[in-house]
């Protein structure tokens, strides 16, 4: 034992809280930069590659018992989307709402709900996985996406499909939300829009009339209150030009994980 | 602590080349992806500071941990976190903690422990992936150098006469008694079996309790996401795996420091460890 010990330890201490304090502002600089965040949103696309590459094209999502609903669906987000034109037409059960489709199709279309309920629809129990964390499980029945696009006929050049929301997301009623997923999963058997939640008619604060199901994405993509869709070749000129409400404001386009 | 003192002053001995050059690379590599993992993961955590055991979050029962806040009487907040129902009082480290300017936050884990330093979920999400293909590359390169270097065989493996003295080196361990001398130039038999139950078990199982979180990937097999309880059950392991790993990273740390702490290091930066008589070390 010498003298030197306890200093050289307290040395010690002092430099490591020194280090891991410049480590930490260091890593929230470089957050605050504009070209790092860039290198790490690299990984994003890794992801999506490596994703489907390991699974098959139509790999469905896991689909649950009645038993294992949750008692009751949380909703998150949007709970309303507060405006008149949205009251007038809850107020009178989406009776005069009129779900446009248009952009790169080869015959635009407006449906009524009634109308997308004749067509081709699905039943699934799925488990919503917010990007925040939590869980949880819910009975959804609507429309396959697939349905609605063979009624309008997409054409050629057409690589995502948008998805635009009666909700907005700023105080003043502007920022409206939207979405967007690419084909693949826009013809994938599970992606809905559903118009019933466990047996009834979709809850105002669960999307009403309309909410996207993508099964194998994070929360956010499920878009609530859908009022348009629009086929496009790309999104880059659309609002922030990420694809998606959140999607501007810094998380992944692609939620699968 | 003897054998710090007897190290770190000139001694006698030799430089023996203890660890090689893609070892310490990987090692080193491993240090920076985990920690950024683990800070950028408690942020994460943060955003949803509750864990379940089950597929859901909301099945009836309650969280198995939460960690929040409530305003307390004279209008400030109390943190707290809860275990399996059993509430526990942790104002100002989990739950809500003081900023320097003397103001309260609501926030499971606090700042100084998380990547960012400030709730922001996406940010911290970036981080995570990015350096999750560094720490699983990293792994995967490891673990293939280990074998056909033979590094796993040869360093890793424990032999027969290595098991049949653990008795004597758990009892040599909580004595703070550590090999010295010609014998500190091969792992121990704990050091051996904690390295191999982090690298084949607790890494591997981090690894898929994470993947095990990505709706994408659930849809891999349906349903192998219930093996392991649902996936508030994976993401529940996830941080149980995540704090594990830091209870081996103090254990290994302060093994390290009380065995000789510039040897050490030096070993591991530039490969070469004295080795002293050790006589020295008694």
């Amino acid at each position: 034992m010498s003298d030197g010990i306890v200093p050289r330890r307290r040395f010690l201490a002092r430099a490591a809280a020194t280090a891991s304090a410049l480590v930490l502002s260091g890593c929230d600089r470089l957050s605050r930069t504009e070209w790092f965040p860039r290198v790490l949103d690299l990984a994003e696309n890794w992801n999506h590659r490596a994703a489907q590459a390991v699974t098959p094209r139509k790999a469905m999502a896991q689909e649950f018992a009645e038993s294992d609903r949750s008692p009751s669906f949380r909703s998150n987000g949007t709970a309303d989307p507060g405006t008149d034109e949205y009251h007038a037409m809850a107020a009178n059960g989406f009776a005069d709402f009129r779900l446009a489709v248009a952009g790169l199709v080869g015959q635009p279309k407006f449906f009524t709900v009634a109308e997308l309920r004749a067509l081709p629809g699905r039943a699934q129990i799925t488990r919503h996985d917010c990007v925040e964390g939590w869980s949880a499980i819910a009975k959804w029945k609507g429309v396959q996406l697939s349905a609605i696009l063979d009624a309008v006929k997409p054409a050629a050049g057409a690589r995502y499909v948008m998805f635009y929301c009666a909700d907005p997301m700023e105080a003043d009623g502007t920022d409206f939300y939207y979405e967007s997923i690419d084909m693949d999963d826009a013809y994938h058997p599970q992606t809905i829009l559903a118009y019933e939640m466990n047996d009834a008619a979709l809850p105002v604060a669960n999307g009403a009339p309309l909410r996207l199901r993508v099964e194998r994405q994070l929360g956010y993509k499920h878009a609530k209150y859908v009022t348009a869709i629009a086929l496009v070749d790309g999104f880059g000129n659309i609002a922030g030009g990420k694809g998606g409400y959140w999607e501007d404001n810094g998380y992944q386009w692609y939620a699968g994980i | 602590m003897p054998q710090d003192v007897a190290t770190a002053s000139p001694a006698p001995g030799y430089l023996y080349y203890r660890h090689r050059l893609p070892v310490r690379v990987m090692h080193w590599i491993n240090v920076v992806a985990l920690t950024i993992m683990f800070m950028s993961g408690l942020q994460i955590f943060n955003a949803h500071s509750r864990l379940y055991w089950g597929k859901s979050s909301y099945d009836g029962k309650p969280p198995v941990l939460t960690i929040a806040a409530r305003p307390d009487a004279k209008g400030g907040l109390k943190g707290y976190t809860d275990i399996l129902g059993r509430e526990f009082d942790t104002t100002g480290v989990l739950g809500a903690t003081q900023g320097a300017d003397g103001r309260w936050t609501r926030t499971a884990f606090p700042g100084w422990i998380t990547i960012p330093g400030t709730k922001w979920l996406s940010m911290a999400r970036s981080w995570h992936f990015f350096f999750a293909w560094i720490f699983v590359l990293n792994g995967l390169a490891f673990v293939l150098y280990s074998i056909f270097s033979r590094h796993l065989a040869r360093d890793l493996a424990p032999t027969s006469a290595d098991l049949k003295g653990i008795g004597v080196s758990i009892r040599d361990h909580l004595r703070f008694r550590h090999p010295a001398g010609e014998a500190a130039k091969r792992y121990n038999v704990l050091q051996k079996l904690a390295y191999l139950v982090v690298i084949f078990v607790l890494l591997p199982l981090v690894i898929l309790m994470g993947l095990a979180m990505s709706p994408w990937l659930n849809s891999l097999f349906p349903g192998w996401v219930d093996f392991f309880g649902g996936r508030q059950a994976a993401r529940t392991i996830h941080f149980i795996a995540a704090w594990t790993l830091v209870g081996f990273v103090l254990i290994h740390v302060f093994e390290v420091v009380i065995t000789g702490l510039w040897n050490n290091m030096r070993s591991m930066v530039t490969g070469r460890y004295r080795v002293t008589p050790e006589a020295a070390h008694e």
